[in-house]
């Protein structure tokens, strides 16, 4: 899928709908990257650096695609450095901060159970860069799911403390799982063109997951009740503009700095 | 994290144009499935690894160093040279073996 033959420039629906897909990418790796050197044992301070670099790895293909789409001279590290809070259109789930460990593997447990099946339907868009990124994504997000399915049934099943704040991660990130499977017009008009895929068709294997893994760690489902939006809007939490202050710090104050 | 409740593995990875697992390293991890994971991520991450075995180190039987004199010293070539074949007389034709 390349430029629209009606129009000079390309479809900035597709542009859009990359630079969500790599900003959600970009968030969770940056925040996952800040647990090296702070992660509970030497192993899982690497396992987590390794998670962290498998979504940069898959941000930096999205941005040069989406940089490739728009077509007006920005590349990757101007997508991912310049620009604020407000023009960032990840979904809300992967801003929010670590916490403790168990918060962490929450986090992960709902984003890798609705990313690993939406990037293996991706795979199969009409946009080749995009399938090609995706199919070598899923496998990364099948293991990342079963690495925070792991933790979470341990934790859930384990000591009384272990247990209470795994339920009580499970409960506070709740409310930012809707947002996974909400589709907008341009996710419309991407699923009508064959770019894109419908979020909300990965709901019933993100539940039959989720259900299996919560059940197996003796957890509580929550109930589905209030759900947050507007990250892919540009509507964020309070948690993304301090990481994304910490995180574009150095380009900004040495602009196009490499090293 | 204690040795009881994050007991030692050994580590052995087989090379996807290798014959046999080789030992590579050890790690920690509260049971089978958790070593398997952090073998993946702490031994493969630059490697082509095709199958991963991890063992308790406690599984292990090791030789003592104390007893190499008696044990392993006199199998030694020095020692024992006829039990090298090294004293038969190749004919050129054979090539290489």
């Amino acid at each position: 899928m390349s430029a629209n033959p009606d129009t000079n420039s390309v479809p900035p629906h597709q542009f859009t709908y990359v630079l969500r897909l790599a900003d959600t990418a970009l968030v969770l790796g940056h925040r996952l990257s800040e647990w090296s050197s702070r992660a509970p044992t030497l192993e899982e301070d690497i396992a987590l650096s390794n998670i962290a670099l498998d979504h940069i790895g898959q941000a930096r293909a999205l941005y040069a695609h989406a940089a490739k789409l728009e077509g007006n001279g920005r590349n990757e590290d101007d997508l991912a450095f310049l620009r604020g809070a407000p023009q960032y259109l990840n979904v809300q789930l992967v801003e929010r901060e670590n916490g403790d460990f168990a918060v962490t593997m929450a986090r992960q447990l709902f984003y890798s159970a609705f990313a690993a099946p939406h990037f293996s339907m991706l795979a199969k868009s009409c946009d080749a860069e995009v399938a090609g990124i995706a199919g070598k994504a899923a496998k990364e997000c099948a293991y990342h799911l079963r690495h925070a399915s792991e933790w979470v049934i341990r934790l859930g099943d384990g000591t009384e403390e272990s247990r209470q704040r795994m339920q009580n991660a499970v409960d506070d990130l709740w409310m930012y799982t809707g947002e996974l499977f909400e589709a907008d017009a341009i996710d419309g008009a991407m699923i009508t063109q064959g770019v894109g895929v419908d979020p909300g068709s990965v709901k019933p294997s993100w539940d039959a997951t989720i259900d299996t893994v919560l059940a197996e760690a003796l957890l509580a489902k929550p109930k589905s009740g209030w759900m947050s939006s507007g990250g892919k809007r540009g509507q964020h939490t309070e948690h993304l503009g301090h990481m994304l202050g910490q995180m574009q710090s150095l380009h900004r104050a040495y602009p196009g700095v490499t090293w | 994290m204690t040795e009881a409740k994050w007991p030692l593995y050994e580590v052995f990875l087989r090379p996807r144009n290798g014959l046999a697992h080789k030992h590579v390293g050890s790690l920690h991890a509260t049971d089978d499935e958790m070593a398997l994971q952090n073998a993946r991520d702490l031994y493969t991450r630059r490697g082509d690894v095709d199958s991963i075995w991890v063992v308790p180190s406690r599984a292990i039987v090791a030789s003592d160093p104390a007893d190499k004199d008696i044990l392993l010293e006199p199998s030694s070539a020095e020692r024992k040279p006829y039990r090298h074949p090294t004293f038969y007389d190749i004919p050129d034709e054979v090539g290489h073996m």
